[in-house]
């Protein structure tokens, strides 16, 4: 793997650190005027999600960290992992929950997320920023509210809980931003 | 890309930066201090094993010889001064390879000057004078002076002057910069510049302009040591909002310690595979001669520009950062 050197360090570029791949956020230099040059780094730690703040003597060097983001379709899951392909290759990966954290909430069989590979393993899932699911259980709305104004919680079929507004009902479709956890739109056939 | 022929900064900040060279004549023409040039290519250079140089070739015949970009025009202004040219100030550009940042280009405006006869507090005097003419639509606060031992062990509870490396480990450990302790290692002044940098100046001078006086003896640079207390130096540092503006000495004017010094860090140069230079003998030689007592003044234009005006980066005041010089 390549090694990179401190004055390299740009964010989103993927270097080891304490033996856990990481991802550069933000790199300031620091010089006093007479004085030893740093540089200030903050780094997130791909495995732990922890952003932490580390300085270097300017000029160190870290090695990079073989950490690429895939596309993959999402199978199955068979209790203990979740299955996922890639479509063009039919390679198939497997994820425990650790690794799929909270995106568990919006996985759908089918569905394409987004997988970080570090040394061809998993190491983290993204779902789309958009996903389609259905309402498996929310109280009837009441009739006439086309607002959207207050809302109630939805249950999908994912597990996930969103607020809707009171005019959609059980078994429609709806589109949800997976960052924010936010009802958009009903989806319509 | 397309559009990186074009200025980096607003047409408003070419006005700020020529009003401000125009403040700044008019500062040091009222007070007779003579308006100078020196070469920015030099046979020599400073030998400060943290500033990093650029090298140039000249072709002059028979043989081609090295000529250094001035990473300050420090040694040119006091072989003046030694000459008898009296108080002097110039406005000149300064480089220094591998430096970028937010804080940093390397190439960018200095204003330097000396002043015959000035202690350093009448040095900070002048100082104060200067930023509240060039600050008046601008105010700060109340300026500050403040000794480097007082603020250090304000905000660390650490003594600068006194390297205990254990407390200098606890206090690490305690505050989430352990690095430090592999960083720095047994270096004092290293310790100092990365606590310094790290935990003390970013609480400098809140729109106000915060003068740290008497540096450890161990960061004299080129400052000349208080007489009365050997392990300070008369050394000046201005920061405001946390950023750092400029530095002065009471100049040092000892041929023999000036020597010692450069041979200090040609060592050190030596020592960490870095870069070797040749003394600079003219200057010691105009040290041999004489420099009359004087202290010296060096501000980062550019950064000034950057408060003045309330930017985040010197991409927001530069024409043409290097990135698109």
């Amino acid at each position: 793997m390549a090694i990179y050197s401190t004055n390299e360090f740009k964010a989103g570029l993927k270097v080891m650190l304490d033996n856990d791949p990481c991802a550069i956020i933000d790199n300031e230099f620091v010089k006093p005027g007479k004085g030893q040059a740093f540089n200030r780094v903050k780094i997130r730690n791909l495995k732990t999600g922890r952003v932490i703040e580390r300085t270097f003597k300017s000029g160190e060097s870290l090695e990079g960290a073989d950490v690429v983001d895939v596309e993959m379709q999402y199978l199955y899951n068979d209790g203990e992992f979740r299955h996922f392909m890639v479509q063009d290759t039919f390679e198939q990966y497997q994820a425990d929950s650790k690794i799929v954290g909270d995106a568990n909430l919006w996985l759908k069989d089918q569905d394409f997320c987004t997988i970080t590979l570090w040394n061809d393993m998993p190491l983290a899932v993204t779902p789309a920023n958009f996903v389609e699911l259905q309402i498996i259980e929310t109280d009837p709305g009441i009739r006439g509210d086309t607002s959207g104004g207050g809302g109630k919680p939805a249950k999908l079929e994912t597990g996930a809980v969103v607020r809707v507004p009171l005019f959609v009902q059980q078994d429609e479709v709806i589109k949800v931003d997976t960052r924010t956890a936010e009802y958009i739109s009903r989806v319509k056939d | 890309m397309s559009n990186s022929w074009r200025p980096s900064c607003s047409t408003a900040q070419l006005h700020q930066r020529a009003q401000l060279f125009q403040q700044i004549r008019a500062f040091f023409a009222e007070r007779q201090v003579l308006e100078v040039e020196t070469p920015l290519l030099g046979n020599h250079c400073g030998t400060d094993p943290h500033l990093d140089f650029f090298t140039t070739t000249y072709n002059s015949p028979p043989t081609p010889a090295t000529l250094y970009l001035q990473t300050s025009p420090e040694f040119a202004m006091k072989r003046l001064v030694a000459a008898g040219s009296g108080d002097i100030y110039q406005l000149c550009k300064a480089f220094r390879n591998n430096e970028s940042g937010r804080f940093h280009n390397p190439e960018f405006t200095l204003l330097e000057w000396y002043r015959l006869g000035f202690t350093l507090t009448m040095l900070m005097d002048e100082i104060d004078e200067l930023f509240a003419h060039v600050f008046h639509l601008h105010p700060l606060n109340p300026s500050q002076r403040l000794r480097y031992q007082d603020i250090f062990y304000h905000y660390t509870q650490l003594d600068p002057l006194h390297f205990c490396y254990a407390s200098y480990c606890d206090y690490a450990r305690s505050h989430k910069i352990t690095e430090a302790i592999s960083l720095c290692q047994h270096s004092h002044s290293l310790w100092l510049d990365f606590i310094f940098s790290h935990k003390v100046q970013p609480h400098l001078g809140s729109n106000a302009l915060c003068m740290v006086y008497d540096y450890p003896a161990c960061q004299a640079a080129l400052a000349r040591l208080n007489p009365s207390n050997p392990r300070c130096a008369e050394r000046v540092e201005l920061f405001i909002n946390g950023i750092e503006l400029g530095n002065g000495y009471f100049e040092l004017t000892q041929a023999p310690e000036q020597r010692q010094r450069f041979e200090h860090d040609l060592h050190y140069r030596q020592t960490y595979n870095l870069p070797t230079l040749t003394l600079d003998e003219r200057l010691l030689a105009a040290l041999q001669a004489g420099l009359p007592d004087c202290s010296g003044m060096a501000i980062g234009i550019d950064r000034v520009l950057m408060v003045l005006t309330n930017t985040h980066s010197l991409d927001d005041i530069l024409a043409f950062p290097v990135s698109r010089a």
